[in-house]
């Protein structure tokens, strides 16, 4: 039973993680209907970040600037690269393939820089863990947790209170009904991109924190597992980004967990998990569990 | 019109005939590095037509392309060799397309249903879930280390270095120069029937639902079904690539088919022109030879170095990858139609210039301009006329 309870606080605290990635792809979506395949690298980027400047200023100071990096970058990209190519829906497919292009230019980079080590963020928990009643968590895990919650909710007010967030949403309903009410789309769009990145570079930090051995070049791909998070959600929902989220989470520790007990689906499912939970999803539902709108953005 | 089409007429066949003859002509003069780098070009070509008809034509996103080559190169390689059924080469090979198609079929449920971006995220749990499989199931595809590649036998024939020895104009035949002469007729059979495929009326139908799903549904197009078969066609060209892949490789590693071959396709039919066969083509040509041909001559190029030289200089494989990352960026934004979209341009041009006033001047300033939607249909006079590009970058 505490084994179950384990995997389940471990499901969390990934789906925590998850949902930070894939709120920013739902963002981006919401907001240029582009979905942006390098967000990994972007993310990759600011967990190098802090791994590069902990030493000289300190966790917090990395990790702002990290964040203010990753989210100067996503934006600047979207602002003076993607959005060369126009607004319509014709533009966001061919948009969404040149982010392909950017995610191979700046993972190469990182990856040469990166190499084979396994960098330190120097981030405060450490490896201490805490008893919960039965189970042991580890500290980063809670506050994987905590500030996964507290940041989504920030980012749910934004989209609720803010004059942006009532723009971003009109956006996303009616492009044109939006410009004409004097909506400025290039300055939301590129808004809701650099909200993206700087979600990114702190995901990033709670990837490469113990109980995970450290950030190397693969950890981008891990933020991949947020892909499936995203449309299993819908694209163009944050609820059920969260939703979707949480479900791979608990799914990828539930499978790692119990798998001695699955080893007919072979060694390192939980890895691919992910993937074959949305394959379900999509035979069900094609347009994810609550994309009935975001169906007719594609 | 009736002018233009009996040029085309006179034209086609010769040109035609000329590009074959040229392209026979490499084994007898090169060695076996620009031999491979052919084969492998001639192979990623066949596999970037069969997405190019997805991805251009249809309009559909795939990232699972590295999935269904996977399937065609080990379906091969089990069904022809021991820990397996050993059926006779030529007839695995067969098999193997069929079973990659088989695999597109098994996927239609969602091929058909999901479209655009939800499409290239759902394939993309192909691949994972396929690499999962290749490096687990051992007793067919050998796990990790991957299994060995026997050659094609056709009527006795061996496509390898020896049985029978075959020395053809003072040229010994090895197995590169024999493979040549496979992948080239697999690619012709590939360029003509895309070819015909797109022309006709599967690919004005597929066209058509690219442009507007509603639309086409109302002229008649059956959108679900059109969609799967799309998949369907698409994978088998892959499965095909994938059977000359491997007789290239002679051995089949399950980390080769990663997502990054996936992109790699992709990166073939975007820089190449979404679309077209020619394109596709071309593309294919630049993705791979690139950087083979940096790693060759990685010590007479500037800012690179040789492979495994000081740690956080550029080497040969990331500066091709820097270019090409940034050919796709480039070519998506700046020329949407890619490199087949230039060179209908710059012919279009080219004949301006040469007949200030004639006849053929307004059909082709007018596909001259209507270029830049990003996937233009294919058009009946491209295929000759775009035919001598791709030579270009034949090596």
């Amino acid at each position: 039973m505490t084994g179950f309870l384990d995997n389940v606080l471990n499901g969390l605290a990934l789906g925590a993680v998850y949902a930070l990635v894939a709120l920013g792809f739902v963002v981006m979506f919401k907001a240029s209907g582009v979905l942006n395949f390098a967000h990994g690298s972007v993310l990759l980027l600011g967990g190098y970040l802090i791994a590069v400047l902990h030493d000289d200023l300190g966790f917090a100071g990395a990790l702002a600037l990290a964040v203010l990096s990753t989210a100067a970058l996503a934006g600047a990209l979207d602002r003076f690269l993607l959005q060369r190519a126009g607004q319509d829906e014709q533009a966001a497919h061919i948009q969404t393939i040149a982010t392909i292009g950017i995610d191979i230019l700046i993972f190469t980079d990182l990856a040469r820089r990166i190499g084979g080590d396994l960098l330190s963020l120097g981030d405060p928990w450490g490896d201490a863990v805490t008893e919960l009643g039965p189970v042991t968590v580890a500290d980063s895990r809670l506050a994987a947790i905590a500030v996964s919650t507290v940041v989504i909710a920030a980012v749910f007010a934004l989209f609720r209170f803010t004059p942006w967030g009532l723009s971003l949403r009109a956006a996303a309903e009616d492009l044109e009904a939006a410009a004409l009410m004097g909506v400025r789309l290039r300055r939301v769009r590129a808004l809701a991109w650099c909200l993206a990145g700087g979600l990114a570079a702190l995901a990033a930090v709670f990837l490469a924190a113990f109980p995970a051995p450290g950030l190397e070049r693969t950890t981008g791909q891990i933020a991949l597992h947020a892909f499936p998070a995203a449309i299993l959600g819908g694209l163009a929902s944050p609820v059920g980004a969260l939703a979707g989220s949480l479900l791979i989470g608990l799914t990828e520790a539930l499978v790692v967990g119990y798998e001695s007990d699955l080893h007919v689906l072979g060694d390192g499912f939980g890895e691919v998990a992910p993937y074959a939970v949305m394959l379900l999803v999509l035979l069900v539902r094609p347009t994810g569990l609550f994309g009935a709108k975001g169906a007719a953005r594609v | 019109m009736s002018e233009r089409l009996l040029g085309l007429l006179r034209g086609r066949p010769a040109r035609t005939l000329l590009l074959a003859v040229l392209l026979c002509l490499p084994p007898f003069y090169l060695d076996a590095f620009w031999l491979r780098i052919g084969l492998f070009s001639m192979a990623a070509a066949i596999g970037a037509v069969g997405l190019s008809l997805l991805s251009g034509t249809a309009g559909q996103l795939s990232l699972g392309h590295a999935f269904f080559l996977a399937i065609g190169a080990y379906g091969y390689s089990y069904l022809a060799s021991d820990p397996g059924p050993g059926l006779p080469p030529a007839l695995a090979a067969c098999c193997a397309v069929l079973l990659a198609g088989a695999a597109g079929g098994l996927f239609s449920p969602v091929a058909g249903r999901v479209k655009g971006i939800y499409l290239g995220i759902a394939t993309l749990a192909l691949v994972f879930l396929g690499h999962h499989v290749l490096l687990t199931w051992d007793s067919v595809t050998g796990g990790f280390n991957g299994r060995s590649v026997p050659p094609l036998t056709l009527g006795g024939f061996t496509f390898a270095a020896s049985d029978p020895e075959l020395v053809v104009l003072g040229v010994p035949f090895g197995a590169e120069e024999r493979l040549w002469y496979l992948g080239l007729a697999l690619f012709a059979f590939t360029w003509f029937t895309a070819g015909g495929l797109l022309r006709g009326r599967p690919g004005r139908a597929l066209a058509a639902l690219r442009d507007s799903e509603t639309a086409a549904a109302v002229m008649g197009v059956d959108v679900a079904r059109h969609r799967a078969a799309a998949f369907v066609v698409s994978s088998m060209y892959a499965g095909l690539a994938g059977v000359l892949l491997a007789l290239a490789f002679r051995r089949v590693v399950p980390d080769y088919f990663s997502l990054a071959l996936s992109i790699d396709y992709l990166a073939m039919i975007v820089i190449g022109g979404l679309g077209s066969v020619a394109g596709a083509t071309a593309g294919a040509v630049f993705v791979t030879a690139l950087p083979l041909l940096m790693t060759r001559y990685a010590d007479q190029l500037p800012l690179v170095t040789a492979p495994g030289s000081a740690e956080g200089s550029l080497g040969p494989t990331e500066a091709a990858r820097y270019l090409y990352g940034a050919a796709i960026v480039l070519v998506l934004l700046y020329a949407p139609d890619g490199l087949h979209g230039l060179a209908r341009r710059a012919r279009a041009r080219l004949a301006r210039r040469r007949t200030p006033s004639g006849g053929r001047n307004p059909a082709a300033s007018a596909s001259a301009t209507s270029a830049p939607s990003s996937a233009s249909p294919f058009s009946p006079a491209e295929p000759a006329a775009a035919a001598p590009r791709s030579k270009e970058h034949t090596p």
